[in-house]
């Protein structure tokens, strides 16, 4: 290996930038002539809109112009379209309503869109937006999940009768139903996953700017996949066409899921640009990005596991009524159901799996992606029911895990997916060590002597990620492909650019994109450029979530390698005078067999573009290829983490003391990166565990809508981590990852909910586990063991 | 309108500006240096730290009539002459940044927080001294290393050498 090759821990490339403040996040973004945007935002969850009037904002200070439903709706710009179709157990299509970018007749959520207003200033446009007048007829909120489809709630809209928008189900209902009944043992669990809100450190926010020579719009946005963004904007909104609009996310600072999305403001903005034939600039004040970004979760789930008498898992069911808020968002179908229920047979093997899943509209913001996607969900479902199963029959959890892993592979689940290789039992054992579990006893026993209560527990997740196979997402209802595209541009001297479909906004891959071509074409990593983010540059590409940039993004850049190579090679048997079959490639040198006749890379690049030394019609001058991936299964990261915390019960504290990780992710890049990617999201997870939940009153106001209501996980909050990795290389694509991106987020609920009731000796603690809900159950945990 | 003048970075700047003017609006906006971020509006997350008289401010809570006559460095006035300052390198070499957007207010404050406590800080006191900045991309691990290496290098940078 060598230092900058793939496996080694390479100092990012991008964060020169950052750490001089030099990057270029989209408010940095500033155009000539620009106007700025403010939203006037619904103040009612539910209202009937009489009247806007909008004469006084119109004649305020700055005021460039002030646009309505009706006006985008005269210009015939479509609606924000869902891009999943999903279809109910009865085989009807989802109920998707009408989802208009400025609201049309109706409001159905506080932060919903009424108007924008254009000014010179923002500050102008802010005071303007206080001038318009909204006349409102208010409705009663649909706010509770569990309720929305009761026949007595309001109906938010007239196309999904009960605010239900699909019943979908996976799996074998009667064989399912008949393992439960020979079942010796039987484990019930009724669970909540708590509604998060994203909360990338940068809000959103977007520029717009119309070049009425050229008749084209171009749009700078905080997006996580440009290339959909201007799909999206031009084939369903009807913006423009795509070769009029260029998409541009520039640095971008987080996604987390939240900014995979279409939104009403950016649509706008690119919109409105054009409209006034100015640059329109719109950046989210927190507070709106607690309000109107997608937020992720919100499932009320009952869900069983059949046991035999020897321990041996038979049978899981399991219903969730999943919350999509007002209105379907762009990948909201897709994560309560085919991101959720196949991940439900977690690292075991069951026989017998069904799940049915609800979906309903409520009068809350949108729901949507966010770090994990349906799978948080599923590991929160199997990692409490095993758990708990292992608790209720005596078992010992680690053990009662090990005897119902998967432990052959490939291995057909009955909920879709083909697990391709793993070693759960290797990580198991590894974390194990790691914890020193075999001191838990002690350590516990030392805790109840200072009166404070310590608990373990695990979490054996498994995620499915790299999605997926074009042909699978299509059956399955997905309106896109998910392969990802490359290309490799080798210049005259022999240095490199990557043009990558995927985006990179945290996760380092203008480092470890360049690992690859470094290592492959034996050059010094400083000559390859990562280029990504701008529709002009990059051709197409489906952007970065899901874990996807290794799995599937460097697999269509080893392919595109693959080919530049092939072509170095003919072209280096023409300087070389040796036919192409003799030529060897090794450490960046084209050698002729056997001989000790050689070229180095940069001077076939040199050769390729001179062509001087082949003939032009026979061999194609240049040196530039491109390759589209199309991945051929899922990719399946999985591992073990091992909670251990004490609580205080006087005050509810908890005090996470140990965190171990062992994670299967397949071959490495850049194992300095894949650590910070487990650290992140171990820090999400705990704090959906223990801190964050968005919490909308009966009115359907946010509750939680700052940073000083919603508590996201400060540096005191957390441990420093042990995080360590085994290695079972994926089969599925040429470079053997499997993604590493969300795991953590996905593994640590279960681990922290796990050790919180392991520490109170009963199962009643919900998410977030804040100090008065610890301290609750802690007083119930020492009444309890005062009466035994 | 008034009239401000501060030193900004070593360099004298003036301007007329809206009473309103926060010191983050006029470092970015006027000044167009984009290295100090706006993360929330509410000074709770720490994207837009400065130093004001050589101590850590939250920009987006100060305006910027108040900073008259003051001296005010912000993250794109750390690195002297092409050398990054410790902290800065600190960050970089143990991957305490992800997205980088809270990086430039959690770099300031990391060194306001050594020259308020001195170098030996151990991980409690680093964990307590950032309780101000958010970050949602690191988990903190990276973070914390990075100022316990930043901190022990901006010791020894502020050691005289011994004679040579």
């Amino acid at each position: 290996m060598s230092a900058t090759g793939i496996g080694a821990s390479v100092k990012r490339k991008e964060d020169i930038r950052f750490i001089t403040g030099k990057g270029h996040y989209v408010d940095d973004i500033n155009r000539p002539g620009q106007a700025y945007a403010n939203f006037l935002r619904s103040p009612h969850a539910h209202a009937t809109i009489d009247k806007i009037d909008t004469a006084a904002a119109l004649k305020s200070k700055g005021v460039v112009a002030v646009f309505t439903g009706d006006d985008i709706a005269a210009d015939k710009v479509g609606g924000l379209p869902c891009g999943w179709m999903i279809h109910s157990k009865d085989g009807s299509p989802m109920k998707a309503a009408a989802h208009p970018a400025l609201a049309q007749g109706k409001v159905r959520y506080v932060g919903d869109h009424v108007a924008v207003v254009i000014a010179d200033t923002y500050a102008q446009a802010r005071d303007a937006a206080e001038k318009i007048e909204v006349g409102y007829t208010e409705l009663p909120a649909v706010v509770d999940l569990a309720k929305a489809m009761s026949p007595d709630e309001a109906q938010i809209h007239e196309a999904a009768p009960n605010n239900t928008i699909f019943n979908w189900h996976l799996g074998d209902k009667a064989a399912t139903d008949a393992a439960f009944a020979s079942a010796a043992h039987v484990t019930k669990l009724d669970i909540v996953n708590n509604r998060l809100i994203p909360n990338a450190m940068e809000p959103r926010a977007a520029v717009g700017e119309y070049d009425s020579g050229a008749d084209a719009l171009t749009l700078y946005t905080t997006s996580q996949n440009p290339h959909v963004a201007r799909l999206v904007l031009s084939a369903f909104i009807g913006l423009t066409p795509e070769n009029k609009l260029r998409v541009i996310a520039p640095d971008v600072g987080g996604g987390f899921g939240s900014k995979i999305f279409i939104y009403a403001e950016e649509t706008v903005c690119a919109w409105a640009a054009r409209k006034i034939d100015r640059p329109v600039k719109w950046t989210a004040e927190r507070t709106e990005s607690f309000l109107a970004d997608a937020h992720g979760r919100d499932h009320v789930t009952h869900a069983e596991l059949a046991l035999d008498a020897s321990g041996k898992i038979t049978g899981l069911r399991a219903h969730t009524i999943a919350n999509l808020g007002a209105y379907m968002s762009t990948f909201s179908s897709f994560v309560p159901t085919y991101a959720y229920a196949p991940l439900l047979s977690g690292q075991y093997d069951i026989p017998n799996i069904y799940a049915e899943v609800d979906a309903v509209y409520t009068n809350t913001a949108p729901v949507d992606a966010y770090r994990g996607a349906g799978r948080p969900e599923a590991a929160f479902v199997i990692e409490r029911l095993v758990e708990i199963a292992a608790r209720q029959t005596g078992r010992d959890p680690a053990e009662f895990r090990r005897v119902n892993f998967v432990k052959s592979f490939p291995h057909q689940t009955p909920v879709l997916m083909t697990y391709d290789a793993g070693d759960f039992a290797a990580a198991l054992d590894k974390a194990l060590e790691l914890a020193d579990y075999k001191g838990v006893g002690a350590r516990k026993a030392a805790s109840a002597a200072k009166g404070k209560l310590r608990g373990v527990g695990f979490s054996a997740y498994i995620e499915a990620c790299g999605v997926a196979p074009s042909q699978v997402v299509g059956a399955l209802g997905g309106g896109v492909g998910l392969w990802e595209s490359a290309e490799v541009r080798v210049n005259p001297v022999g240095t490199v650019e990557v043009l990558t479909g995927c985006h990179s906004h945290g996760q380092g891959n203008e480092t470890t994109y360049a690992q690859l071509v470094s290592s492959r074409l034996g050059i010094p990593i400083e000559n390859v450029s990562v280029i990504h983010g701008d529709t002009d540059k990059v051709q197409f590409g489906m952007g970065t979530y899901g874990s996807r940039s290794g799995a599937v993004g460097m697999s269509a850049l080893s392919k595109a390698l693959d080919k530049v190579e092939a072509k170095a090679k003919k072209v280096a048997g023409h300087v070389l005078e040796a036919s192409e079959g003799d030529i060897e490639f090794k450490d960046g040198k084209f050698t002729v067999k056997g001989t000790d006749k050689s070229v180095d890379f940069s001077s076939v690049a040199l050769n390729a573009y001179t062509a001087h030394k082949f003939n032009g019609q026979e061999l194609e001058p240049g040196l530039k290829e491109g390759a589209f991936w199309d991945p051929i299964n899922f990719t399946f990261p999985a591992g073990v983490h091992i909670c251990e915390l004490e609580i205080d019960p006087q005050t509810g504290v908890v005090t996470i003391d140990r965190w171990t990780a062992v994670d299967d992710f397949g071959k490495l890049i850049n194992p300095m990166i894949v650590e910070g990617q487990v650290h992140g999201g171990i820090a999400q997870g705990v704090g959906q565990a223990l801190l964050e939940g968005a919490h909308y009153d009966s009115y359907g106001q946010l509750l939680t809508a700052s940073y000083m209501d919603y508590c996201m996980p400060r540096a005191d909050d957390l441990p420093s981590f042990k995080v360590e990795t085994v290695e079972t290389p994926c089969p599925s694509n040429p470079l053997g990852l499997k993604g590493c991106g969300e795991a953590g987020a996905i593994a640590a609920p279960p681990a922290v909910i796990n050790a919180l009731t392991d520490a109170l000796g009963h199962e009643d603690v919900r998410m977030p586990a804040t100090p008065q809900v610890v301290w609750r159950a802690a007083q119930k945990a020492v009444t309890k063991r005062a009466a035994e | 309108m008034v009239h401000v003048s501060m030193a900004v970075n070593g360099r004298q700047v003036s301007a007329e500006i809206d009473p309103r003017t926060l010191l983050v609006q006029f470092l970015r906006e006027n000044l167009r240096l984009t290295g100090t971020h706006v993360g929330c509006d509410t000074s709770q997350c720490g994207a837009c730290v400065v130093h004001v008289g050589g101590e850590a401010i939250k920009s987006c809570t100060m305006l910027a009539a108040s900073c008259d006559g003051a001296n005010v460095t912000t993250i794109e006035g750390l690195a002297r002459g092409g050398k990054l300052h410790p902290m800065q390198q600190a960050f970089q070499d143990n991957h305490g940044l992800q997205c980088g957007f809270c990086t430039p207010g959690m770099i300031m404050a990391a060194i306001d927080l050594v020259n308020r406590e001195g170098p030996k800080l151990d991980e409690a006191a680093i964990r307590h001294g950032l309780e101000g900045n958010i970050c949602r991309c690191t988990g903190y691990h990276n973070i914390v290393k990075a100022v316990v290496q930043g901190a022990r290098e901006m010791a020894a940078a502020a050691t005289p050498k011994a004679a040579e």
